[in-house]
């Protein structure tokens, strides 16, 4: 190899290889791909100046702590109508988390039942979900939603016909729940000897008794998880696993309980007192329409990535493990999941974000949440479309850019390691 | 060999199996009833269904098809059924539906939507059918705006009009392409076609219609209504992101960077906001964004809103038919010499969307499900007139037959495309993953 190759003699730049040259013709692309853009924004922005300025109209965030003077019915915050606008929206806020948080674990459950009994060898059931599934699926979900919020208004009974001696409803569950057509109320945890509320910032104040609860349920399940760990260890080391159930269990149940026993812990139950019920937690009927009808209609979707993921697991998995001599239950546990729930998340998630986008249709029956709150009441009141809808999207942008920031994470930890 | 004592010589006939796995019984036995579980679970259900009928059928058939209010409905199913009976008033439906499907439109005129919606299949039928002739993708092509004349009317000339501005873009084109290459030819193609556009359009449509007056009665957006409104604006949305949601799959696969940040902003910016707020953008915003003095028509804004908003989905199925092509097809192009453009138009593309069709198709689903949001800001979508009609005195108070019949509809709508989905994955399987 004595022989050197001369380096390609280096043209004099010309402007033609700008274009011609692949070494430069990206660059020129980009750069005027990008000048495209800002004149496009800066033409957008221009026009909406003109515009602003010609209605008279600036644009200020200051109406956010001006008084809202409105009413929101169902409230997580303190608020009242002399509250912000910003604490108008972050009851809103609130609001669409709680039912979003809702409605997913509902979601959940119901579709991973569907998707499973889909699968189910007996013919009547299998065809019944198959009907679930499909009609679920194939009827948009403000339909469902406003369908929901009918039901709830026209077949349950009203407040009054729980009352006197020829009384056409009762309470359910030995007078603890009622159903009528202005809300469910069920039976609310009461303190009798209760450790005061915490106020954080001066914002808003979280009960204290739930978070000494929280506290002592977290230490319980690190606690019973290392003594599985440690249980996993002895095993690994001498093949025999110490049975640990029992401690783990009183571990996690036992100290909530005492806690609970220490708090005087008891049970509000509702009480029809005049016209209506009080006492108790009262659900709205928009907040439980919705919360069913998004968590009905996200069901079908969520059954069927379920029944993908189960069928996508090959049945040479199963087998293999059973002839590595493992019980069914493990093979299901250690084998089966593991592989389908890789396949199984991923949309699950985006189903959840689905979900929590569709809460935004809480208008339509009338639950105040973000949509609601700043995108509906707070806009029409202060008249500041812009400004009120640009927060309403960094609102759902936020959530949904966190949720994703989690499953890229998950993604990457579950990601098939080739070696 | 003799002392065989016993060989047979033919062969024995196969046995019947046993009659409880046989027939009817033993597909019982099978399918409904193997375990204690599933005899639980069949039982259930059929109680299930059992109750459902007991409860449904009654007010479905013991109903009133021709009275001409609710009272009347109740009036007549009383009389008919006795007393204290609960029936359906489809009365409702018989004398509302041509509301429900046409809206506001001129009742003379229904001709056009309809004759509008054949030609919209007459149309589809070369895209998804390949063994048609070729030849009618040209009127594929014109389809668009012969569509849009039919339902909003006005001067024919327009649409003339319009399609001339493609021929002055490809005579530029051409002029220019053959006098200083290709790069030349393609920017000022695309100039002078959408300066003609902006500048003489209405000019040259109304000199025609001078010459020779040619068309149908215009009519008004606010007639418009029912589901012709969703499939407008449904087949509206789908056909214009479709060719915005391919550029930005590209532009998101691009090594360019700032190409590729500017697709991905966008995407993920659509996907990550609720298409109602997209909606209340089309509804208060979008007239702000403007030149001062602009003035669209709602139904129009709200078309560009959903074109935005699907073509950011439709960008994503298209990713996702990208990535599913092997590495090879594109160094193949490369190999050939093919330049970016060409590699995409002639190789990439047409493999990557053939694989993209069912998700294109689920991605119309699902706008045209979200179509009835429109209702919220105000459009009389078949949700938005139900709530018209039970604000109307005589159907007060009318609440499951509206519903019932908007959901079905919707049912056969959107389950026939899932299937149609369904059906041309399966053709599509061509087997070499």
């Amino acid at each position: 190899m004595s022989e050197k190759r001369s380096a390609p003699s280096r043209q004099p730049f010309r402007i033609g290889m700008l274009l011609y040259d692949t070494r430069y013709r990206s660059l020129t692309i980009q750069v005027i791909a990008l000048m495209g853009f800002m004149l496009l924004v800066a033409w957008l922005i221009s026009n909406t100046i003109q515009n602003l300025n010609s209605l008279g109209k600036d644009v200020s965030f200051d109406f956010l702590r001006q008084p809202s003077s409105y009413d929101i019915n169902q409230h997580l915050l303190e608020y009242d109508s002399r509250s912000s606008h910003l604490r108008a929206s972050m009851v809103g806020l609130l609001n669409t988390l709680l039912v979003a948080v809702l409605g997913c674990t509902l979601a959940t459950v119901v579709g991973v039942l569907i998707g499973v009994l889909r699968l189910s060898r007996n013919w009547i059931v299998a065809r019944l979900m198959t009907i679930y599934i499909e009609g679920f699926r194939n009827v948009p979900v403000l339909l469902w939603i406003v369908f929901f919020m009918a039901i709830l208004i026209e077949t349950l009974p009203r407040p009054r016909d729980f009352r006197g001696d020829d009384a056409t409803a009762s309470m359910l569950l030995g007078d603890s729940v009622a159903l009528t057509n202005r809300g469910v109320y069920v039976p609310e945890p009461l303190f009798s000897n209760s450790l005061g509320d915490v106020p954080i910032l001066g914002w808003f104040s979280i009960s204290l008794d739930l978070i000494t609860l929280l506290i002592v349920l977290f230490v319980g399940i690190t606690g019973a998880g290392m003594i599985r760990r440690r249980a996993e260890r002895r095993q690994a080391e001498t093949g025999v696993r110490p049975v640990t159930w029992p401690i783990r269990l009183g571990l996690i149940a036992i100290p909530p309980l005492v806690l609970l026993y220490l708090l005087g812990f008891h049970l509000g139950f509702p009480e029809l007192k005049g016209f209506n019920f009080s006492g108790g937690i009262y659900m709205r009927n928009s907040m439980i329409a919705l919360w069913l009808a998004l968590s009905f209609y996200t069901a079908a979707f969520i059954a069927e990535n379920v029944r993908a993921g189960i069928m996508a697991v090959s049945k040479g998995q199963t087998e293999a493990a059973y002839s590595l001599g493992l019980r069914p239950g493990i093979t299901m546990s250690l084998v089966v999941l593991p592989q389908a729930l890789r396949i199984i998340i991923p949309p699950l998630i985006s189903q959840y974000l689905n979900l929590t986008k569709n809460s935004s249709l809480a208008i339509a029956v009338g639950y105040m949440d973000v949509t609601g709150t700043l995108g509906g009441i707070t806009l029409n009141q202060t008249g500041r479309e812009l400004e009120t809808i640009l927060l309403l999207m960094l609102c759902y942008l936020a959530i949904s850019l966190s949720v994703s920031a989690i499953l890229n994470w998950y993604n990457n930890r579950v990601k098939l390691k080739e070696r | 060999m003799e002392s065989a004592a016993f060989v047979r010589t033919e062969m024995a006939a196969a046995r019947p199996p046993p009659s409880m796995d046989m027939g009817p019984v033993g597909w019982m036995r099978q399918n409904l009833f193997s375990s204690w579980l599933n005899s639980i679970l069949t039982i259930l259900a059929l109680l299930g269904i059992f109750f459902a009928l007991v409860s449904a059928a009654p007010w479905l058939i013991q109903s009133s098809w021709t009275a001409t209010s609710l009272n009347g409905c109740r009036e007549a199913i009383a009389e008919a059924y006795g007393e204290g009976t609960h029936g359906a008033c489809w009365a409702v439906i018989r004398e509302r539906y041509l509301q429900m499907f046409y809206g506001f439109y001129p009742r003379d005129s229904y001709w056009r939507p309809n004759l509008a919606l054949v030609m919209l299949f007459v149309a589809l039928a070369p895209v998804l059918f390949t063994s048609l002739p070729r030849r009618m993708l040209w009127f594929s092509a014109v389809y668009p705006f012969l569509g849009l004349w039919l339902l909003w009317g006005g001067s024919f000339w327009i649409v003339i009009s319009i399609l001339f501005g493609f021929f002055v873009g490809y005579a530029v084109l051409t002029i220019l392409m053959r006098m200083f290459g290709q790069l030349a030819g393609v920017v000022g193609g695309a100039l002078a076609a959408v300066l003609y556009w902006v500048i003489l359009t209405g000019t040259v449509a109304d000199l025609l219609h001078a010459v020779i007056p040619l068309g149908i009665e215009p009519v008004e957006s606010a007639r418009f209504g029912g589901f012709m409104l969703s499939t407008t604006i449904g087949v509206t949305g789908i056909a214009c992101s479709l060719p915005i949601g391919i550029l930005l799959a590209l532009g998101r696969k691009s090594d360019l960077l700032i190409v590729k940040s500017i697709c991905v902003g966008f995407i993920e910016f659509v996907r990550g906001v609720p298409l109602i707020t997209l909606l209340f953008v089309a509804s208060t915003l979008l007239n702000i964004f403007m030149p001062p003095g602009t003035n669209f028509d709602l139904i129009l804004r709200v078309v560009i809103m959903v074109t935005l908003f699907s073509s950011a989905y439709i960008a994503e199925v298209v990713r996702g038919g990208l990535a599913s092509l092997p590495r090879g097809q594109y160094e193949a192009a490369d190999a050939l010499g093919l330049d970016y453009w060409k590699s995409m138009r002639l190789v990439v593309l047409p493999q990557a969307l053939k694989v993209s069709i069912p998700g294109i198709v689920s991605t119309f689903i699902g706008l045209f499900k979200d179509t009835t949001l429109v209702s919220i800001i105000g459009l009389l979508d078949p949700l938005g007139l139900a709530n018209a009609i039970r604000a109307d005195a005589n159907w007060n108070g009318i609440v499951w037959e509206l519903y019932v019949f908007i959901a079905a509809l919707f049912f056969v709508f959107c389950f026939a495309m899932s299937r149609y989905s369904m059906y041309l994955e399966r053709k599509l399987q061509t087997g070499h993953n």
